[in-house]
């Protein structure tokens, strides 16, 4: 199984569940070298970018009770989490986020929506492995911050269609537990 | 605030990869975090674009981390608060992360009159666009204008009408320098929107241009 495809859901639950330092190390190993390339890669120097990754996995154990793998995969998650990160500490504005949906034990997902946007996942991933390099390096620009909108306009027509509606279901079920 | 099966007009692919990437300027990051509490459909685009950053960190090039970085993760985590459990969402007309900038629900907007009728609020963001609420009373119109730049708007109570479609709460239009409209207020009910440019509009009349000088449009 190659990195993209592991699924950290186990190791997210026993942080939340028991405070799984062992677990926490798993994701760290894997997770941490990333967080900070992303941040580096972003415009971060060396020393900023080892102080925000360290913030960023101290966010993933607090949040953790907070992490849905019906909606985002943990690298999502983690992204997320890095990136607003990265728009605190490099572009120094503030960062309105969109309203809450419930999260907790009413919402627990159903095993078979984990599992489904699980493979959507998986299939993102590989379709994006074989775009042409040059599109393959405009997305990676333009989740560093180096692109125009203008420029991301030209790389929006991704193959998202399926994981769009699998999380569109996660948050019908969300919106079902609201009532 | 699940009205997501009446919104007919939604953000572009382009600014919602862009926010996924953080990479907008402060006021198109509020049109889009107040559209997105508003509209599912845009939430789980949002989300899928997200996913699209997952495999980019996922398969980024590596940094290798501080031989004490774990330790000093630890440490954080023992010293830091909890986050707390109860959810940030609105029960008033404005979304939560528009009342973050009004300081409140409808009641705490601070109007300053454009004339016949016509408001504005400038909201606090960062210089690179401007972000403001429009008050337009029912039936009353917009001054007919262009634009420079990029104009969103977005719809928070009442609707609107323009050479191009009706407007209503959540519905969210994109103007651009093609784009030369006079929105008229629907008569029903006083129309509320959120208007986010990265450039001054071009009003075609002569005394708009005038207010325009004073009047930050």
């Amino acid at each position: 199984m190659s990195n993209t495809t592991k699924d950290w859901t186990a190791q997210i639950y026993a942080i939340r569940d028991k405070q799984d330092q062992a677990a926490f190390a798993e994701l760290f190993a894997h997770f941490a070298p990333r967080v900070k390339g992303f941040l580096m890669k972003s415009g971060a120097d060396a020393s900023l970018a080892e102080e925000c990754t360290q913030e960023v996995m101290a966010t993933l154990w607090r949040k953790a009770h907070m992490f849905d793998p019906a909606r985002a995969s943990a690298a999502t998650w983690i992204y997320t989490i890095a990136r607003n990160r990265k728009i605190d500490a490099l572009r120094k504005q503030r960062r309105p986020e969109p309203e809450d949906l419930p999260w907790g034990p009413e919402a627990e997902p159903e095993q078979a929506d984990a599992i489904g946007l699980k493979q959507e996942t998986e299939q993102l991933a590989v379709a994006i492995k074989e775009l042409p390099e040059k599109q393959r390096s405009l997305i990676e620009q333009a989740y560093f911050g180096d692109l125009s909108h203008s420029e991301i306009a030209e790389i929006t027509g991704l193959p998202l269609g399926t994981i769009k509606s699998r999380i569109r279901l996660a948050l019908e079920r969300l919106r079902h537990a609201m009532k | 605030m699940n009205m997501t099966h009446t919104i007919k007009h939604h953000l572009t692919p382009e600014i919602l990869m862009a926010y996924s990437a953080g990479n907008l300027p402060e006021a198109f990051g509020l049109i889009v975090a107040t559209h997105v509490s508003m509209c599912d459909t845009c939430r789980a685009d949002l989300e899928s674009y997200d996913a699209v950053g997952g495999v980019v960190i996922d398969d980024a090039e590596t940094a290798e981390v501080s031989s004490n970085a774990f330790a000093a993760t630890m440490k954080l985590i023992s010293a830091g608060d909890a986050v707390p459990v109860s959810p940030r969402r609105s029960t008033g007309t404005l979304p939560s992360p528009l009342q973050d900038y009004v300081g409140g629900d409808l009641s705490a907007i601070n109007w300053k009159p454009l004339g016949m009728g016509v408001k504005q609020a400038i909201l606090p963001t960062s210089k690179a666009a401007t972000a403001r609420l429009l008050y337009i009373p029912a039936g009353a119109a917009v001054p007919d204008h262009g634009h420079n730049g990029t104009e969103m708007t977005l719809v928070l109570q009442g609707a609107f009408v323009d050479e191009e479609d009706r407007f209503a709460r959540g519905d969210v239009e994109v103007a651009n320098e093609d784009l030369e409209h006079t929105p008229i207020a629907d008569v029903g009910e006083d129309c509320i929107c959120l208007a986010v440019t990265d450039a001054p509009l071009k009003f075609n009349a002569f005394l708009p241009r005038l207010a325009q000088r004073f009047l930050r449009i």
